[in-house]
């Protein structure tokens, strides 16, 4: 009966922080829309966006407003409920992931009072996260096959099982780490890193399997297949139009976000910051959370960037040399690697 | 009334109701999905046991992996209302008396169990976390555990023979 006594400072202490990380995502993902023409204009000796504001920086605003006000269709031999559940599904997965995400180095007040910027340090921290990416699959099935378009439906089942598929590996990746940390509460596995040195050092490769697994799970090229305009028109969206189209798109953006966080907090150290002690600057606490959390946006943007720079360089796999990928390559490897972390692990503490 | 037991009442009615919705739903779609929010209700109580490394492994293996392949074969055979099967009434009259049979052992069987003196205990313990359970199964239970990964290991097998071309 622990739940009953209520402390009301607390609840509204996570509400907030649960709105800020909300609202944080959608601007820095529709910022990376913008990004995105950016980054292909400049690798293809383009422009870009420059027209709405100085260098086209109202241009998100824009598509917003133009989404929102565009005719909403529905198309008539679709499943109407699921056709709506479909875009809401794909957003609410891709926003929920950031709860177990430690954001910053906690806060603490005069009075001594901790507050952790994370919404929920949970016991099973990260296994948390691969339950709500499992779940996300869902909202695109279920919009595919409720459009009643053999298109999406296909694009839909292809999706879905390059997700599943790529969920192996990734989870065989993410057992090396633990077993480097021995946790799986994310504030742990920061703190560790934070003691120890980054992950990164001691999982090269689980973190290169991690990063292309983490390519497959946001449908991002060169593993676009469910979106593969040539072959599937628009892929698993195509009858979507206005603001449910523009869910699933954001919510694309959302994932990449959230998947460059946790690979910042897996592999990267989270919000330490590289090469000092920061701990001996004597900082005021405000300072303290406000410097780690620019250093781990800082993180959360340079991998966002290696996404994009990545979709305007490489073209994407055919289906099969993507299956053959995940089921032949990456998870014998992944076995491997975590096979020597745990010899390794075994050895150094005989 | 508090706060776990208003949970534990929500959560019992949620996967009641979403259990019922998967058998008379028509279209094999809703029940799939009915079945993942069965799912995600015990999902729930797991979690106001404290049971937190069942809980998640439940929502992995089950709504993640096991019905998105269920989703997979249903929408891959294009099921619909219309080719739902019409059953024959007998086989109807004799599912009813399979299952009032079935409800009656149950009932005999759970009549003289003690539960007074074993009620399940909310939201104390932690054997359910991860670095306790771990402890146990590979400690006291590490037999019982190795076996039953050898069954999913010929199940795996298995399968691969199956699927393997000629």
């Amino acid at each position: 009966m622990y739940f009953l006594t209520i402390d009301w400072w607390f609840i509204i202490g996570k509400a907030i922080l649960i709105a800020a990380i909300i609202g944080l995502s959608f601007f820095i993902a529709m910022y990376t829309t913008y990004a995105e023409r950016k980054v292909a204009a400049w690798l293809q000796d383009r422009r870009g966006p420059n027209r709405a504001g100085p260098f086209g920086i109202l241009q998100p605003l824009a598509d917003g407003g133009k989404l929102f006000f565009k005719e909403e269709i529905i198309p008539l031999a679709s499943n109407r409920l699921l056709f709506v559940l479909g875009p809401a599904l794909a957003m609410v997965t891709a926003l929920v992931t950031s709860s177990v995400i430690p954001w910053a180095a906690p806060f603490v007040t005069k009075g001594g009072e901790v507050f952790p910027m994370q919404v929920a340090d949970v016991d099973m921290g990260i296994l948390l996260v691969f339950s709500i990416v499992s779940v996300g699959v869902y909202g695109i099935m279920i919009g595919g096959w409720a459009s009643n378009n053999k298109f999406s439906l296909l694009a839909a089942i292809r999706g879905a099982s390059q997700m599943v598929s790529y969920e192996l590996p990734m989870g065989l990746a993410l057992i090396a780490v633990l077993f480097v940390t021995g946790s799986l509460k994310m504030s742990a596995i920061v703190g560790y890193q934070i003691e120890n040195g980054w992950n990164v050092l001691f999982q090269p490769l689980g973190f290169i399997i991690f990063f292309v697994c983490a390519l497959a799970e946001c449908n991002r090229t060169p593993f676009d297949l469910p979106e593969a305009e040539n072959e599937l028109n628009f892929g698993y969206h195509q009858e979507y139009s206005s603001m449910k189209l523009g869910f699933y798109l954001f919510a694309e953006y959302i994932n990449m976000f959230i998947s460059s966080a946790i690979m910042a907090t897996l592999y990267f150290g989270g919000y330490d910051i590289p090469f000092v002690n920061e701990a001996s600057w004597g900082l005021s606490s405000f300072w303290m959370t406000f410097i780690s959390f620019s250093v781990l946006m800082a993180k959360i943007s340079f991998f966002i960037f290696v996404f994009l720079w990545i979709r305007w360089t490489i073209p994407r796999f055919r289906y099969d040399q993507l299956m053959n990928l995940g089921w032949k390559k990456l998870i014998p490897l992944a076995l491997v690697n975590m096979l020597i972390t745990a010899a390794v692990i075994l050895y150094l503490k005989k | 009334m508090g706060v776990t037991q208003i949970l534990f009442w929500f959560l019992s009615v949620v996967a009641i109701f979403s259990a019922l919705m998967v058998v008379t739903a028509k279209n094999p779609v809703y029940s799939v999905l009915w079945l993942i929010a069965t799912f995600f209700a015990i999902s729930g109580h797991y979690i106001l046991l404290n049971a937190q490394f069942l809980a998640i492994v439940n929502i992995i293996v089950y709504a993640g992996a096991i019905m998105v392949l269920f989703l997979f074969v249903i929408m891959l055979l294009n099921l619909n209302k219309e080719t739902e099967p019409q059953k024959n009434r007998w086989l109807k009259v004799a599912g009813a008396v399979a299952g009032g049979c079935l409800l009656l052992v149950l009932v005999a069987a759970l009549k003289d169990a003690d539960i007074k003196s074993q009620t399940a205990l909310v939201n104390t313990g932690n054997i359910g976390l991860i670095k306790n359970l771990g402890k146990e199964l590979f400690t006291t239970y590490v037999v019982p555990f190795e076996i039953s990964s050898i069954l999913f290991l010929s199940a795996m097998v298995g399968a691969v023979v199956i699927g393997k071309k000629e």
